[in-house]
């Protein structure tokens, strides 16, 4: 296991040793101070601690690697990322997982606005609540939320799978709530048992996804 | 982009360090907002004075004139306290009324910047940790204050452009963001017989809450009436004689962060500005929500 202190190495150092790591190696990163972009652009299957709360961005772009913040993140946590997963012990900022590819992305405490916008594969469960317009434009993956959902929630959404535990404050366009099939039960149990949620059950859940008629354009939609 | 800090205090260590502890979190937002900084630090004025902020771009200039104007042809015995470009007055309310309008006719080129009985706001172009030093904020103690990095968008980088904006006694307004009915606004107020230093929408919103408050609105108030009539995005933090509020859009893209403890309640765009607080680790810290008003007022 090796330390790096973000108090007294800059940050590209801390984010090169990382991306050129080998696979397999653990690492442990203090004091970051809110950085952003700390952990990001990771391509080997390492474990990383991150002891604090981090900025913008962290952990982007993600590829194998395991990062847990023992903090907060700031807006755009796991943006982009293509696989290995992202855990966050405290709440996470605006567009938490935005245009994420693949990977998971589990958040213990409350995400902002925008979480999971223009999701592309990630699977994302947040324990809390979600902020307003999450989901927005959303293409694949799921999002479980434990706790309740803002307003306009999946606004515009093409595919992806919603879960609600909680009180979802409005729908966006073409957002609809759907049916909760055995297949997706069982799905959001291994999604709930990956984040390591013991004390809820699947079938608590409401699903939502695409009404799927805002995908052709048709001049009735005029107004 | 633009940065915000704020910092309230709740005990009197954290009023002696303010202006150190609101220097620091000011300079790490430099990246947010490099071209120009402004502070306002709120202390109570002695003996229930009036402080009246003033600003000059000849300062070595314009106050001595104004000293010798104010003995001289007033029989004042205050004096400018000058620091740097700007310089603070502290008058009856009486002569306070005096003298400002005295500055219209006699002084055009030195600039009110605030006035009140604790607010004194001291911005400049130029790189945050500049104009830190330049004013020796960290110097300065106070029960609250307000700072801002800006990266202008809406209007010129000038001291004028440069924020909090003061608009009313005791109030001032930073704002991170852009309104789009800043124009519209300006001139409903104009119609009001309210007058406008610069093209800058933060003004515009500033008068506008001033207004409100003015015709009896509380800060509470005021600021729910602001998501009604401003159009745009902001995360704004209004500074009062007694605290200060917080509101934010009810898109929220501009960020923000709270973090209260029982020393202070302190205000970031982004947390790294609230990172080196005193026990911040044991601090509440939390995104404030959208078209939600926050304000810590004192009571004393």
């Amino acid at each position: 296991m090796t330390v790096l202190d973000l108090k007294s190495l800059s940050l590209r150092h801390v984010n090169s040793a990382l991306q050129n790591a080998s696979s397999e190696t653990s690492w442990v990163l203090e004091n970051p101070m809110g950085k952003h972009a700390v952990a990001a652009g990771l391509r080997e299957s390492l474990k990383v601690d991150i002891k604090g709360s981090v900025g913008y961005y962290c952990g982007g772009m993600n590829k194998n690697a395991d990062v847990v913040v023992h903090g907060s993140v700031g807006p755009g946590v796991a943006e982009n990322m293509m696989s290995g997963s992202i855990y966050v012990k405290g709440n996470a900022s605006q567009y938490a997982g935005a245009s994420a590819h693949g990977g998971t992305l589990v958040i213990e405490g409350n995400s902002s606005s925008r979480c999971g916008i223009s999701m592309k594969g990630i699977d994302i469960i947040v324990q809390g609540n979600v902020g307003h317009m999450s989901a927005f434009m959303a293409q694949a993956g799921n999002l479980v939320v434990c706790g309740n959902a803002g307003e306009a929630l999946g606004d515009s959404i093409y595919e992806a799978n919603i879960y609600i535990l909680g009180e979802v404050k409005s729908l966006g366009a073409d957002c609809i709530e759907k049916q909760m099939t055995e297949k997706h039960k069982k799905l959001l149990t291994k999604l709930l048992a990956i984040a390591k949620i013991k004390n809820l059950s699947s079938k608590d859940f409401r699903r939502y996804g695409s009404a799927r008629s805002l995908y052709n354009f048709k001049i009735d939609n005029t107004y | 982009m633009c940065g915000i800090v704020g910092l309230f205090a709740k005990t009197r260590s954290v009023e002696d360090s303010l202006g150190k502890l609101l220097s620091d979190m000011l300079v790490i937002m430099s990246d947010r907002g490099p071209d120009s900084a402004g502070v306002a630090v709120y202390k109570k004025s002695n003996g229930n004075k009036i402080k009246v902020t003033l600003q000059s771009e000849e300062p070595s200039d314009g106050f001595p004139k104004l000293n010798s104007y104010l003995s001289k042809q007033k029989n004042l015995k205050t004096q400018l306290k000058i620091n740097s470009t700007h310089a603070v007055l502290e008058l009856s309310e009486k002569n306070s009324n005096l003298i400002i309008n005295d500055l219209k006719k006699h002084f055009p080129k030195i600039r009110l910047m605030s006035t009140g009985s604790n607010i004194e706001i001291y911005k400049e172009v130029g790189a945050p940790e500049s104009v830190v030093e330049r004013f020796n904020i960290r110097k300065m103690r106070g029960s609250h204050g307000i700072g801002h990095t800006r990266m202008a968008t809406e209007s010129a980088v000038t001291t004028l452009g440069a924020h909090p904006f003061s608009t009313g006694k005791d109030q001032c307004l930073v704002h991170n963001g852009s309104l789009s009915n800043h124009n519209t606004l300006r001139r409903e107020l104009q119609k009001k017989n309210i007058s406008f230093e610069t093209e800058n929408d933060t003004e515009v919103a500033a008068s506008y809450l001033t207004n409100k408050m003015s015709t009896g609105a509380d800060l509470g108030q005021a600021l729910d009436l602001a998501l009604k009539d401003l159009d745009g995005f902001y995360t704004f933090v209004v500074g009062t004689e007694k605290g200060f509020g917080v509101l934010r859009d009810p898109i929220a893209c501009k960020p923000a962060v709270l973090a209260e403890t029982d020393q202070y309640v302190a205000f970031g765009s982004e947390y790294r500005a609230l990172a080196s607080l005193p026990y911040i680790e044991k601090a509440k810290v939390w995104e404030p929500e959208p078209a939600t008003v926050y304000f810590w007022e004192h009571n004393k």
